[in-house]
């Protein structure tokens, strides 16, 4: 009976969402879309900042205040009140 | 109707030579090129099953691409290249339909523009397919993929399961899944199965 439940369901899918022709091929030639996928990548590689660099700054910058609040417990109040 | 083996004989292409996959892996664009040449065919087509619209399956080959040649230096050239291109298409097609909001808009022309293989019966009524479809992309995409290449495209589940990066069993399981969701949101609306 399941069996025959899912024959069904699958033929509906069929029938609302008929299989794709194999013979389908894109309406024009994709090359030049990927070589300017590519340019464009490797622009924006060379234009954007040092992530990693960045990245190592904010992290030692945290670490900084973590420390000195540890140090100065006293300090976090007038920290929060001029944020 | 061609038999599926026919078909399947059609879509297949020939695995490039190894020079060329060697070269692909140092990251030589011509030989990039070449393999784009020999499968930018059977990667669109796998992705217009997936995806079934024609402008999208075009923006994701070329996105698939992209992804093959940032990752050619991940690329083993002693195995083939087409199941490793095909996985990165599927991914890239799963995106999308993640990114994409459900049965957004899919009227009757959509699934009557797409090219099929054969025309709908005329014995199930065009609001009935049209609801079918649209609770079909109501399922979560991840079942949908496996539904869509194993009971509409009827790929075999040990390529599915290739392309999703899952064993057959768990395309089995999403099968299901996907068959209980979509009889269920059909009993919702008023269609017996």
């Amino acid at each position: 009976m399941k069996k025959h439940d899912d024959d069904r369901i699958k033929q509906l899918l069929q029938q609302s969402l008929p299989p794709v022709d194999p013979a389908a091929e894109p309406s024009r030639d994709l090359w030049p879309a990927v070589l300017g996928r590519l340019d464009a990548e490797s622009v924006r590689s060379a234009t954007a900042p040092g992530p990693l660099r960045q990245n190592w700054f904010d992290w030692a910058l945290l670490a900084g205040l973590v420390v000195f609040a540890f140090s100065f417990p006293a300090t976090i109040p007038v920290f929060l009140y001029y944020l | 109707m061609p038999a599926r083996s026919e078909i399947e004989r059609s879509d297949s292409v020939p695995e490039p030579s190894d020079s060329v996959l060697v070269r692909f892996r140092r990251g030589d664009l011509d030989a990039f090129e070449s393999l784009f040449r020999l499968h930018q065919r059977s990667v669109y087509g796998w992705i217009l099953r997936i995806v079934r619209d024609p402008a999208a399956a075009e923006d994701l080959t070329v996105e698939t691409f992209w992804r093959i040649h940032r990752a050619h230096d991940r690329f083993e050239s002693a195995r083939p290249f087409e199941p490793w291109a095909r996985r990165i298409a599927t991914r890239a097609a799963l995106d999308w339909l993640r990114a994409r909001r459900p049965e957004s808009e899919l009227t009757d022309q959509d699934v009557a523009d797409l090219p099929s293989k054969s025309a709908a019966d005329p014995g199930i009524a065009a609001e009935i397919r049209l609801k079918t479809a649209q609770a079909f992309a109501r399922l979560p995409p991840n079942l949908r993929i496996a539904a869509v290449l194993s009971l509409i495209e009827e790929q075999p589940h040990r390529e599915v399961a290739a392309a999703l990066g899952i064993s057959v069993g768990a395309v089995k399981l999403r099968v299901s899944r996907a068959i209980r969701l979509l009889r269920k949101d059909l009993l919702k609306q008023g269609i017996t199965p």
